[in-house]
């Protein structure tokens, strides 16, 4: 087992390392040098010189690399263009506003759409079904701006309901800044994830092991509650386990439309004023997030299902 | 009844073998669904196709009415009523159109060879290609795909060809893990053995024999392709790194984040029903190919 945890652990350093050299050539070596933008029009050659110096872009592409590799073992990406704080100082400050939103939201979404899907799997082909599946596919069609803009419109800004942006750190305050992000955040998520919750279960009742219980005389629910539901589990909890440590980027779309100054937040800003070296640290960040992500959820399959051969 | 005096008149004809293709063509003909959203898609692409040619909501960027003026019947330009500038809305939603379905067919255009190259060597070789090219998909598939679709856009500079290529050179990723997990299950099956006894290239057995056998998947990608082309073009076009000084729908939605507050809904309403239907059509269209083609749910 420990051997295996470790064997993961090394095929995960050439995915790393990929992910850093397409980052790095994507912004660092196609998008060329970002100083002229960021001095602005009137800049002398020398005031050029000095700034590309401080930022080490006078420095060969291979050092910098390596200089990139490094920001990324030590998680120490420099400082912001644009707000010139320390960029990992940022990330950390992010993290409390963006878990605020995301967590509530992510564990709403995940109940509610588990209950639909599990009622509709159970009804499936009867008008439930058949209502539900329409209003999914709808809901999945319409764009989340669309959501997005209409809740802050209507509900807050009409209704009053809710504030329209904004934020506070005090414990109980920050529930009414998010709650109405919360709630579309949900209403987005909720169309596919019904839907994969459902073809997930309807899945295994094609199965032959479903035909056997049918087939010694099983009634339908113990069917279903006991089989299927079981076997169904698998693919669904990977879908909720891999979506756990990308909570931590949050919604750059809805924290930044609600003032909520998380993560999403900060890289919506980056992206606004073209702040390099944030992009370039969320990116990373968010990926290395993914790739560990995704090994846990392996590790957890070879502890808990016994199918998965350890070669 | 004596079977020694049957002709070969007497014997049935055999029936007439079907492909997959004409299966499942047959199959989709027969759901009205799948034919409404066909036509639908139709429609989308025929309006695209006569605002690229000047037919149709030309010139878009013409004073028609009064700033914000609101949805009115007096003429058809107005019926959608008029931006800031007092142009047109409805013309924007229909140079809308052109630009998304440009998106999604340039983009599919781009990935789809790719998708299917780099799915079908890796799948069919295995060894260090397979390895290569599995790292090459996990990397870019690890790195979220707006932050990867803004990264591309950002190197390529702001614009729609931007737009185009950082959709083509992401878009690969799916159809490519699909084809390679085909291409494994093909590749040791009796026909194509026998093909290489027969003395068959291996690009022979690649592209004639293997790919027809599985190139449905590629008709069942093509359609989720469309959808996230559409959605992404219209987030990145929001974020002011798409289409620049034309008409989109992400432009008008960012348009309309300001405007609502002065009651102007007409802009984001129109951007978002003319996405609306074609996204529509397109996922639907998406599950009644995969129920035609797959035969596995069948």
């Amino acid at each position: 087992m420990f051997v295996h945890i470790v064997r993961k652990l090394i095929g995960v350093i050439p995915i790393i390392f990929g992910v850093a050299l397409v980052i790095f050539i994507l912004l660092n070596v196609v998008g060329g040098d970002p100083t002229y933008q960021m001095v602005g029009k009137h800049a002398t050659v020398h005031q050029i010189e000095e700034l590309r110096h401080e930022y080490g872009f006078d420095l060969p592409k291979p050092v910098q690399f390596v200089q990139y590799l490094k920001q990324i073992v030590t998680f120490d990406y420099g400082r912001s263009y644009a707000t010139k704080q320390r960029i990992s100082d940022m990330i950390v400050g992010g993290i409390g506003p963006t878990l605020t939103l995301a967590i509530p939201a992510f564990i709403l979404t995940t109940f509610i759409a588990l209950c639909i899907g599990l009622l509709v799997a159970y009804y499936r082909g009867k008008w439930i079904d058949k209502v539900t599946v329409v209003f999914c596919v709808f809901g999945m069609s319409l764009s989340s701006l669309a959501y997005i803009l209409f809740g802050q419109y209507f509900f807050a800004y009409k209704l009053g309901w809710f504030p329209i942006s904004g934020y506070e750190s005090g414990m109980l305050e920050r529930f009414q800044y998010v709650a109405m992000p919360i709630l579309i955040w949900v209403i987005v998520s909720l169309g596919y994830d019904v839907r994969f919750f459902r073809t997930a279960i309807l899945e295994e009742t094609n199965q032959d092991y479903v035909r056997t219980a049918r087939a010694k005389g099983l009634t339908e629910p113990r069917v279903f509650f006991k089989h299927v539901l079981k076997n169904s589990m698998v693919p669904i909890v990977t879908n909720i386990v891999i979506e756990i440590p990308l909570l931590i980027l949050g919604s750059f779309l809805l924290e930044s439309f609600f003032g909520i100054p998380g993560l999403g937040s900060i890289t919506m800003d980056a992206i606004h004023n073209s702040d390099f070296p944030v992009i370039k640290a969320m990116t990373t960040l968010q990926s290395l997030l993914f790739i560990f992500g995704n090994l846990a959820t392996d590790v957890i399959y070879t502890l808990v299902d016994p199918r998965v051969k350890l070669s | 009844m004596s079977t020694a005096s049957a002709t070969t008149a007497d014997l049935k004809p055999m029936p007439q073998g079907r492909s997959l293709m004409s299966d499942a063509l047959a199959r989709l003909k027969k759901d009205r669904l799948a034919i409404l959203c066909t036509a639908i898609i139709v429609i989308y692409a025929l309006i695209a196709l006569a605002a690229q040619f000047g037919l149709i909501a030309t010139p878009w960027d013409v004073v028609v009415g009064k700033a914000y003026q609101p949805p009115s019947f007096d003429s058809l330009p107005l019926c959608l009523g008029t931006d800031i500038f007092g142009r047109s809305v409805f013309y924007k939603v229909i140079h809308g159109t052109r630009i998304a379905m440009s998106v999604g067919l340039v983009a599919s255009l781009i990935s789809i060879p790719i998708g299917v190259f780099l799915g079908a060597i890796a799948g069919y070789f295995g060894g260090w290609i397979d390895e290569l090219v599995v790292w090459f998909y996990t990397t870019l598939s690890s790195i979220p795909n707006i932050m990867l679709l803004v990264a591309i856009t950002f190197a390529l500079g702001k614009g729609l060809t931007a737009i185009y290529f950082a959709l083509g050179s992401t878009a690969w990723i799916g159809l490519a893990r699909v084809i390679r997990g085909e291409f494994i299950k093909h590749k040791n099956r009796d026909y194509v053995i026998a093909a290489d006894s027969l003395g068959a290239t291996h690009a022979s057995r690649i592209f004639k024999h293997i790919l027809p056998n599985v190139s449905h998947f590629v008709i069942i990608n093509l359609s989720l392709q469309f959808v996230s082309a559409i959605k992404s073009e219209v987030i990145l076009s929001f974020l002011g790194l798409g289409v620049q000084g034309q008409p989109s729908w992400g432009v008008m939605i960012d348009d309309a984040k300001l405007e609502l507050s002065r009651g102007v809904w007409w802009q984001l309403a129109g951007a978002t029903i003319g996405m609306f239907f074609v996204v529509l059509a397109f996922n639907i269209l998406g599950d009644s190919l995969r129920d035609a083609l797959d035969p596995k749910i069948k």
